[in-house]
């Protein structure tokens, strides 16, 4: 193993370093509300060795491990995610009496295994990546142990363990028809020039989109969404909605470019379909709630729904279109982080203050705190679609790029479902400044919050006002896909 | 490569057992027997890994599956309270037996239409020694140390949640 390797592979390795320094030092320090601070401090490690590998266009492990653009955009997503989780976890965490070490350790091993999905091509590689992220998130979800919490922890080691089984059944099926477990070689190997003419290859991609589907949320594992994210710490639940979608759909962007490419006209139709009922399943069923968390668990399925648009567009009418898909999926997963932090975030900070998550107890916030309302507010109008927040031209590119496939139909789905998006989104708004508050007592905001929520939707408005910073990101990290 | 009789015999019979037995793990309302009978399923799969040539997959599935994972889930069964009351269906049962149903049929309809790939190399004497060499390639060694960071975080997830908050 060349040092180059190591170096390589370093955001990685230096990740579970600082998991591994954080658990340790929770054994001796006293004040525990220095660990998040020294977890911070010391994200700036795998951070800067990402920053200083972009740029380089290499391979490691005998090409099993890539550093390309692509994956070191998704690195820098995913680390910053977890600081802005790790700035927003410390009320909750301060509640724990014991292993809050743990929890921020168990919060980056979890990362690591995501950062690792985004960069490996190699499918036992890719599935080992994916168990070290969901084994981490399972004791993540289940940390407050009280009778919701073990209960989501307990759907979620279940469901996830059985999506797990019907993506290493599909990827054996794979195997199996190929003979190789690498992207590159699955490629070359593939014995057919379309899908149906293999029924083995065929049911493997499906199983395999079944695992990857678990991931990102989407029709048809999506049943775990809602429980899981209402049981679980609402730092979780947030980091769960972004960082493990993102991390999803870099891998399956990964496996269908790569190994499955010359097969597009044939997943393409199948991820078109999952997008259209995932966004209406979740829209239709987030219209019914009540409790905040799950509004938001509901949405991230439709949200799923939106961002698999991008996977189906694989075809263009316009030269150099191809890449519209790809780029739309990176702008509006960074969008997405930004935007549903946020909301999450600001759902905290009330939360934390008059200990409901309900809905209706969110009465007269605009009187009660005028800038978490405004906030609120501000996130969900970007989760809508509108400008000026990001989440505008998450959706415009999102849809441009259907429209460029020729695949009209999905942009008018992915339309009237924003339409019908809106209308419990605002009902949350609504109630904030319209309904009447129960009390005249202020909700304040407590300082890590505060920078959490002030972090996230900065970029929310930012970016909605200059979103060629991030589309040129987005441009630059697509340029050598599929890598 | 041409299957002796013999292998092909050995085949069937444990491919049977391994069928059977597992249709009892979930049709028996006894959920020791039933735990019991999962231990004759492992095995039957043991079997048929020694038939596939494949000695090491076959002892680690005898160590690992027969032996520690059984004896765990019968340690747990003893553990456990309202252990009589057994394995009992719900209403989902006839949903359930229709989606099996019909993931089966697609499964052989699958696997009978599909050309698969075969293997052309006549089977190693022993297979340990390859995979020990494959698993510490520089290919298959980041899956290796994945596997390592794994099983740490399972453990350390294990302990948070199974210590109580005493004090």
């Amino acid at each position: 193993m060349p040092l180059r390797d190591l170096y390589l592979l370093s955001p990685e390795i230096s990740i579970v370093g600082v998991a591994f320094i954080i658990i340790m030092l929770d054994l001796w320090i006293e004040r525990k509300g220095l660990l998040p601070i020294l977890t911070i401090v010391l994200l700036g490690l795998p951070l800067g060795f990402t920053i200083s590998l972009w740029g380089t266009e290499e391979q490691a492990f005998d090409g099993v491990l890539v550093v390309d653009t692509f994956s070191i955009f998704f690195k820098v997503l995913l680390i910053g995610v977890v600081t802005a989780v790790v700035i927003a976890s410390q009320e909750t965490a301060a509640r724990f009496r014991r292993f809050q070490g743990e929890y921020y350790g168990l919060l980056l091993m979890a990362t690591a295994g995501l950062m690792l999905m985004a960069a490996t091509r190699e499918l036992i590689t890719i599935y080992l990546s994916l168990e070290l992220s969901t084994l981490s998130a399972i004791a993540l979800v289940a940390f407050f142990k009280d009778t919701r919490s073990t209960e989501s922890g307990l759907k979620y080691l279940v469901l996830s363990g059985v999506s797990s089984a019907i993506m290493l059944y599909g990827m054996a099926m794979v195997l199996g028809v190929t003979g190789t477990s690498s992207l590159v070689e699955i490629a070359k190997a593939a014995p057919v020039s379309s899908l149906a003419d293999n029924p083995a290859l065929l049911l493997g991609v499906v199983f395999i989109v079944a695992g990857f589907g678990f991931k990102i949320a989407s029709f048809p594992f999506q049943m775990w969404v809602p429980d899981v994210y209402q049981g679980a710490p609402t730092p979780v639940t947030a980091y769960l909605s972004v960082a493990s979608k993102a991390a999803g759909f870099a891998v399956l962007l990964r496996v269908f470019y790569l190994a499955f490419g010359d097969f597009s006209s044939d997943w393409s139709m199948l991820f078109g379909v999952l997008a259209v009922i995932s966004m209406s399943l979740g829209n239709f069923a987030a219209i019914f709630q009540t409790d905040i968390k799950r509004l938001l668990a509901y949405s991230t399925i439709a949200h799923a729904g939106y961002i698999l648009i991008g996977l189906a567009a694989v075809a263009s009418r316009v030269p150099g279109g191809e890449a519209f898909g790809p780029q739309g999926v990176l702008f509006y997963l960074t969008a997405y982080a930004f935007t549903n932090l946020g909301a999450f975030f600001v759902v905290i900070a009330i939360a934390n203050k008059i200990g409901s998550e309900t809905i209706d107890d969110f009465a007269g916030m605009s009187k009660r705190s005028p800038l978490l309302a405004g906030l609120l507010a501000l996130c969900l109008v970007s989760l809508i679609g509108v400008p000026p927040a990001v989440g505008f031209w998450a959706k415009l590119y999102l849809f441009n790029a259907a429209v460029q496939a020729d695949m009209v139909w999905l942009a008018i789905a992915g339309a009237i479902n924003t339409a019908i998006s809106a209308f419990y989104y605002l009902r949350v708004i609504k109630v904030m400044y319209l309904s009447p508050a129960p009390t005249e007592e202020r909700v304040r905001l407590t300082p890590p919050i505060g920078l959490a929520v002030a972090m996230t939707t900065t970029g929310v408005l930012f970016f909605g006002i200059a979103p060629w910073f991030l589309l040129d990101f987005a441009i630059r990290a697509t340029s050598g896909f599929p890598g | 490569m041409h299957v002796g009789t013999g292998a092909s015999i050995a085949f069937w019979i444990m491919a049977v057992v391994a069928v059977v037995s597992a249709s009892g793990v979930i049709l028996l309302k006894d959920i020791f027997r039933a735990a019991l009978l999962l231990v004759v399923s492992f095995l039957s799969i043991a079997g048929i890994f020694v038939t596939l040539n494949a000695d090491f997959i076959a002892a680690v599935q005898v160590l690992i599956y027969a032996g520690a994972i059984s004896i765990l889930l019968i340690f747990a069964i003893l553990l456990t309270r309202d252990v009589q009351e057994g394995n009992p269906s719900n209403r989902l049962k006839i949903p359930g037996m229709f989606m099996g149903a019909v993931l089966l049929t697609a499964l052989i309809v699958v696997f009978v239409n599909t050309e698969w790939r075969l293997s052309t190399e006549a089977p190693l004497d022993s297979t340990t020694a390859a995979l020990a060499d494959l698993l510490f390639s520089n290919k298959f060694v980041l899956a290796f140390e994945i596997a390592s960071v794994l099983l740490l975080a399972a453990m350390i997830g294990a302990v948070v949640l199974a210590r109580g908050e005493d004090e």
